[in-house]
């Protein structure tokens, strides 16, 4: 405990769930050092997932996206640098130069980076009306778009495009979903489960092309239609790019950091610099239960990669090593992931792809490895069980609606 | 402000002030003293790590929970009659006192 009796000056990069959930918790263990959040947007620590639902929609404010309002944070004594970059790291002066100038000093440096949306490189994508769905300043812009009868192209059929999709079409607003590969959510789930999606979206009024190329966004200042590979013309009010983001690593990669697919780190989330770590959609960490090296792009993994942080930082060595789970909200629909299904040799599906509640499940030798839930919140929590134990399941049994999924659970 | 206390199971007790209209989860994790409640989704009733059980006469004043919840709270670890999601109560001033207990794991 020596070395933490020293720790004095936590500093935080990267104001997203990670580097907020970092500081509370550290908070939460009792330490009582400095902590400086720095971040490039202008607010505290908020919650990413309600961009693409509520906050877009209009149901929630932005200070209930907060993770705590600015006075919490200042209560619990952490310092939060909102509106500036962090331009380099001086690792052998142990210091962050931040854009503004500023040189502040750490012993221990937390890289929470997040993502940044990927951008079009379609000819016209740099208009005004083509917008990302990642921080609160892109849905911002969105809010002034989002008026019934307005004509909506949504470039990607993931989760965020279709999210998007959804809450644009229930707002009265006629809604072109483009996806470049065959189906839509082809990078996270199988084409069962995708063509679910696709005929909910067409049900609800959706426009949805799969397969499609962009050769260009036409208009004057501001896009007004879409042309297709195929010479279609698709008019626009605005555009909507969701196509996956990019891990924010340039700051490490410029100190010399190792960096493969996002920050690499170890289990206990440090870097190749024993006074920095890294946490969450930045960092690429070895997984024990996978048996391979994972980026995850979720909520779970910023929080619960941001709490092994604190505690490894306070001398609690703590192992990261988690079973991923994803959501997506979609009209009254709610999609619940669970595990990996990559490498799946066998899909049971309980109840039907055809109504608007199934489990599809993910086996491999005979265990189960994932699970997609519908509208199904039980199967879905102890399918979480199930695969966090990697149990061994009778395929018939998981199909059988009569035997509860609780009953194939092994008791802890 | 409403006072809510939690309860954690060895007995330990922490009150807080919880503004109405924020959930009892949010109230519960902007405070950092409320070990125990995690709340993952951030309120969206997708990941039960806010399950806590409500005592009377509270848990009757709540809106009954929905089929999304109940389904949560069937796969919760422990559930038992008075188990909720604590990102599915709002704060009202007549859940003055309430009382939450938290189970002993969430996760």
């Amino acid at each position: 405990m020596n070395e933490t009796a020293a720790l004095q000056n936590i500093l935080i990069v990267g104001a997203g769930q990670a580097g907020g959930e970092t500081a509370a918790e550290l908070r939460k263990l009792g330490y009582t050092g400095g902590i400086t959040i720095v971040g490039d947007e202008p607010q505290v620590p908020y919650r990413r997932p309600p961009l693409s639902k509520a906050f877009l929609s209009g149901a929630v404010t932005e200070e209930s996206l907060y993770m705590m309002p600015a006075a919490g944070w200042q209560k619990q004594n952490v310092e939060f640098i909102g509106g500036v970059r962090a331009q380099s790291i001086d690792r052998a002066g142990q210091r962050l130069l931040l854009a503004d100038g500023r040189s502040l000093a750490y012993d221990k440096l937390v890289l929470a980076t997040g993502g940044r949306a990927r951008t079009l490189n379609t000819p016209g994508a740099d208009k005004p009306n083509v917008f990302a769905v990642r921080s609160i300043a892109d849905v911002r812009g969105l809010h002034a778009c989002r008026e019934a009868g307005k004509r909506a192209v949504i470039v990607g059929g993931g989760f965020i495009g279709l999210e998007v999709a959804a809450v644009l079409t229930k707002l009265g607003l006629h809604v072109t979903v483009l996806e470049g590969l065959p189906r839509v959510l082809a990078r996270v789930t199988v084409p069962e489960v995708s063509a679910f999606f696709e005929r909910v979206h067409r049900e609800a009024g959706v426009d949805l092309r799969t397969g499609v190329q962009i050769q260009a966004f036409e208009g004057g200042d501001r896009v007004e239609q879409v042309l297709l590979a195929d010479g279609a013309r698709i008019a626009a009010d605005f555009v909507v790019a969701g196509i996956g983001q990019l891990p924010n690593v340039e700051l490490a990669q410029a100190a010399g950091l190792a960096v493969d697919n996002g920050i690499v780190v170890d289990e206990y989330a440090r870097t190749n610099d024993p006074h920095i770590y890294a946490a969450g959609d930045c960092a690429n960490h070895p997984n024990a239960f996978f048996g391979c090296r994972l980026r995850l792009e979720s909520v779970q993994n910023a929080m619960e990669h941001g709490r092994a942080v604190a505690h490894n930082l306070l001398g609690k060595p703590t192992i990261y090593n988690v079973v991923p789970w994803f959501w997506s909200d979609q009209y009254d629909l709610k999609l619940q992931m669970v595990g990996l299904s990559g490498g799946f040799d066998r899909m049971v599906v309980r109840g039907d792809f055809n109504s608007r509640a199934f489990a599809a499940f993910y086996l491999k030798d005979g265990r189960l490895i994932a699970a997609d839930t519908v509208g199904r919140p039980q199967d879905f929590m102890f399918a979480k069980k199930l695969v966090a134990v990697r149990a061994a399941v009778d395929a018939a049994q998981l199909a059988d609606e009569a035997v509860p999924l609780k009953s194939l659970v092994p008791a802890a | 402000m409403p006072k809510l206390s939690f309860v954690e199971p060895g007995g330990k007790t922490h009150v807080i002030e919880g503004a109405v209209g924020l959930s009892v989860m949010e109230a519960a994790t902007r405070s950092l003293v409320v070990p125990g409640i995690i709340g993952e989704c951030g309120g969206c009733c997708t990941c039960a790590t806010c399950h806590v059980y409500i005592d009377e006469p509270w848990f009757g004043r709540l809106p009954a929970a929905d089929e999304m919840e109940l389904g949560m709270l069937e796969g919760a670890i422990e559930p038992q009659p008075r188990s909720r999601l604590s990102c599915q109560i709002r704060i009202t001033e007549e859940l003055d006192g309430l009382v939450a207990r938290i189970p002993a794991g969430q996760l």
